[in-house]
């Protein structure tokens, strides 16, 4: 059933105007006031102010590279990761360790490691993936360059901004 | 120094000092122009709890040059099917009557003996309504050679505004000049000077007060009668030219012609870079004029109570520019404190605003003021 909202009957003074006008400058000017007088709360300024130190553990930034605390890459290569990347942000190009390593028999590593920034969703699949704990999500968040090459992460930068991971990490966390 | 004598010859004394005051004039109020369009952002931006324009600058007081270089450096992009001519002087149309008013304004009394007014006419209301009026071509014109189906309904509608609020603005000064007996800005201002401003009629020379207080120099402060009666109808002038004044320099709530979130831009839409910077600092310009009338006619010009005028050596001279300036300010904040509150009228409701309410009111006003002056006279 339609509801009919009577229309309010409004006096001459409400008509003329006045009062609501009135009423609307007392409201700015109180406004400006308060804040002439430095007693609005204002939003952050940000490049000056920055929320990087209420950041949440599990805040998804900028995908890096990290090494271990021997010094030693953790990426082996495996492409997971550019394999689940779902704009395709990562391309990998992998080589074989030189003979005299160790490992030169077991394990590959990446010669050429490019995360395109531009690309990337942040959606931290690929830290998920890796079985070697080696692509993290980090807390960079603002990642700006003037042209396009600038925005392409290579293997250096990545590592620049990973640095070193400890240990295992329980990287499932259900909020990440 | 023969050179000297030359200088001070009527006629090219008269010459010299007046290029003088309107290149000081011009540069006063171009400074104000892009001061007040900074004044803008920084009200706006405070009545909105924000913090505005604070990084050209200390305060963002730089940020106006920096928005001037920037029209400058732009396109300036001229659209196929405008008419090229129409199209290119109605920003300067837009700007130019603007300035023109400022010429008969008195904004100060005398600084060495020169007359502070660039233009002392005897018509001087009249220039200022004839002028000020012209401004309305440069909106017309911009919206009808932009070929351009928004522009064209803010020119629409700028005809339409000037018919309704421009009658009223006129039949709402006609009591002052009853009261003043002059054209003369002025001459407006001295009576104000002797007689109370026509909002704040609280000093006189002639007695018959009601209450009153006279002091060294002659003249009395207090209340008497005639001038007691004579503020209302000044009040009700008052406002409906503060009103017709907002109509006038097409501020909110009264810009239809622009009106950006019905018509994008209203009538400059199509105008980019330095021409698109004349319309809108012709819009601050014709504010700055606007109120400079408000206070010559209503607000007592440069003067301030017991302050002497410039007779009384250059330092008087010199605060009665400033108070001059400052009561403008005043008005001019006044403008955009309403623009920051008020939501647009629609434009029958100006329409009906101006012919069935203001029209009538102002009309009358002539009648009441008219009958207290016959009143007092008898
Ligand atoms: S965060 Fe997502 S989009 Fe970015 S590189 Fe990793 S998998 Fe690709
Ligand atoms: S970062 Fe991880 S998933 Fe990607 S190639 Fe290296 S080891 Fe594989």
């Amino acid at each position: 059933m339609a509801t009919i909202v009577q229309r309010p009957k409004l006096s001459l003074l409400e008509r003329s105007y006045f009062p609501a006008i009135l009423g609307g400058l007392w409201i700015t000017i109180k406004h400006f006031i308060k804040m002439l007088f430095g007693q609005t709360k204002v939003t952050m300024q940000y490049p000056e102010q920055k929320w990087d130190s209420a950041m949440p553990e599990w805040y998804r930034g900028a995908p890096t590279l990290v090494k271990d605390e021997h010094d030693r890459e953790r990426c082996v290569a495996c492409q997971l990761c550019e394999f689940i990347c779902p704009p395709r942000a990562i391309t990998i190009k992998p080589g074989e360790l030189p003979g005299d390593n160790r490992w030169s028999k077991v394990e590959k590593y990446p010669e050429k490691f490019d995360i395109d920034m531009i690309r990337c969703i942040y959606c931290g699949l690929c830290e998920e993936v890796c079985p070697e704990q080696a692509i993290f999500l980090r807390k960079d968040y603002s990642i700006t360059g003037l042209t396009r090459s600038e925005m392409v992460h290579d293997k250096e930068k990545l590592y620049e901004l990973g640095g070193v991971m400890h240990g295992l990490v329980h990287k499932w966390n259900e909020k990440k | 120094m023969p050179s000297l004598d030359l200088f001070l010859q009527p006629e090219i004394f008269l010459v010299w000092t007046s290029a003088l005051k309107t290149l000081v004039i011009l540069g006063v109020v171009l400074t104000m122009v892009a001061y007040s369009v900074w004044a803008e952002r920084k009200v706006s931006a405070f009545i909105q709890d924000r913090i505005g324009p604070n990084r050209v600058g200390w305060a963002g007081l730089i940020q106006p040059i920096a928005d001037g270089v920037k029209l400058l450096l732009k396109e300036n992009f001229v659209p196929g099917g405008v008419n090229k001519f129409f199209f290119s002087i109605a920003p300067s149309l837009a700007m130019i009557p603007a300035i023109l008013v400022l010429a008969v304004l008195p904004f100060g009394s005398s600084l060495f003996g020169v007359p502070m007014v660039i233009a002392n006419l005897d018509i001087g209301v009249l220039w200022v309504f004839a002028v000020s009026s012209l401004g309305v071509y440069g909106i017309v014109l911009a919206g009808w050679s932009s070929n351009s189906k928004y522009p064209f309904l803010g020119g629409i509608r700028s005809s339409s505004q000037m018919i309704s609020y421009e009658l009223s603005l006129g039949l709402s000064v006609v009591p002052v000049f009853m009261i003043t007996g002059t054209l003369n800005l002025g001459e407006i201002v001295q009576y104000q000077v002797d007689n109370g401003w026509m909002v704040f009629p609280a000093w006189f020379q002639s007695g018959g007060g009601l209450l009153e207080i006279t002091t060294d120099n002659g003249s009395m402060f207090g209340l008497n009668l005639g001038q007691s009666l004579l503020w209302i109808p000044m009040m009700v002038s008052f406002v409906i030219f503060l009103i017709a004044m907002f109509a006038e320099t097409n501020r909110v709530p009264f810009d239809l012609p622009e009106a950006e979130q019905e018509l994008v831009g209203g009538y400059h839409t199509e105008y980019s870079s330095m021409r698109f910077a004349l319309f809108f600092l012709g819009e601050y310009a014709a504010m700055i004029a606007g109120a400079g009338v408000i206070v010559t006619l209503f607000l007592g010009g440069w003067s301030l109570p017991f302050i002497p005028d410039g007779s009384q050596g250059w330092f008087w001279g010199l605060v009665n520019i400033g108070t001059f300036f400052a009561k403008v300010a005043a008005i001019i904040f006044f403008f955009l404190w309403v623009r920051w509150t008020l939501p647009r009228f629609r434009f029958d409701q100006l329409m009906k605003l101006g012919w069935y309410v203001f029209f009538e009111v102002a009309l009358l006003n002539i009648f009441l003021t008219a009958g207290i002056l016959a009143y007092l006279q008898s």
